[in-house]
């Protein structure tokens, strides 16, 4: 078994355990420490396939900027000592029959697919290569959804500045203000 | 690099994240969970779009573009709904899913 082979056990063996303990875990600062090994172990995949710079991205953008700001929210809005109730166990077979469903038909679908590779040659990625096809407006360029991305970017901003600073004013103190 | 593993390893991958992610998303009723499972899910649709530029059309960049731009969509995504968790915190003291069912008239 070569050496790459024993890395893509390791990762995928901790992505599904760690995203099956995501799920299940009663503990919710747990099930995000969980969330956020998936999203490591899926990075270590990404400096597999040769993507350094998508594995940098994921490092800080998922792991370090998703899951801090959602161990934040957890500890604003919960006890860390709280353990969730299940939920019903009716619930959790349907649900648990649904899932499986789904995955059994997706992985026939796979495995039955033939896909076909090209035969052109391997693309070196380079930084200067990802940054120029970036901003270039030719056939492999990709400046618009750039563009897109960077406004939607800033309306996601100004939409969590906008609606997180504004509380909801309380129906009793309205008339105060009006008296004044 | 990535020789002697098959593309269909990292799609069979790629799967079960994904339906673990609809499981969740499906049992859970807190809603920093709901959006724990959105974000798993999102991440293996974008495990599956390297995949696929890597074994499949390693000459070109699409699925390295389309993953970058999945991992915006899905930062921006999580700072409004926790933008919006908080606020329905405020306004009811709890982010259960059963106990939130009025909407603001």
């Amino acid at each position: 078994m070569a050496a790459n082979q024993i890395m893509f056990v390791l990762f995928s063996a901790m992505i599904v355990i760690f995203s099956i303990l995501t799920v299940t875990s009663r503990r919710i600062l747990r099930a995000a420490v969980y969330l956020l090994f998936v999203l490591v172990s899926t990075s270590g995949l990404y400096f597999m396939l040769n993507y350094q710079f998508l594995a940098a991205v994921q490092l800080s953008l998922y792991a370090g900027g998703i899951v801090v700001l959602i161990i934040f929210s957890i500890l604003l809005t919960s006890h860390i000592s709280q353990k969730f109730e299940s939920s019903g166990l009716k619930k959790n077979i349907f649900s648990a029959i649904a899932a499986l469903a789904g995955a059994t038909l997706s992985i026939i679908t796979i495995l039955d697919y033939n896909f076909s590779a090209t035969t052109e040659a391997a693309k070196e990625v380079t930084m200067k290569l990802i940054g120029s096809s970036l901003l270039s407006v030719n056939y492999d360029g990709y400046v618009l959804p750039f563009e897109v991305i960077s406004i939607l970017l800033l309306a996601a901003m100004i939409a969590a500045i906008v609606v997180a600073k504004k509380g909801a004013p309380k129906p009793t103190e309205l008339p105060n203000i009006n008296q004044e | 690099m990535n020789s002697g593993i098959p593309l269909q390893y990292f799609l069979i991958l790629a799967t079960v994240m994904f339906f673990t992610g609809v499981y969740g998303f499906l049992t859970r009723r807190n809603l920093i969970t709901i959006l724990m499972s959105v974000e798993l899910i999102l991440n293996s649709v974008n495990i599956n779009f390297m995949a696929f530029n890597r074994f499949l059309y390693p000459n070109k960049l699409e699925g390295m573009f389309f993953s970058l731009f999945i991992i915006a969509v899905a930062a921006s995504e999580a700072a409004v709904a926790i933008a919006i968790i908080i606020n329905i915190y405020r306004r009811f003291t709890t982010i259960n899913v059963e106990d939130v069912n009025e909407m603001k008239f």
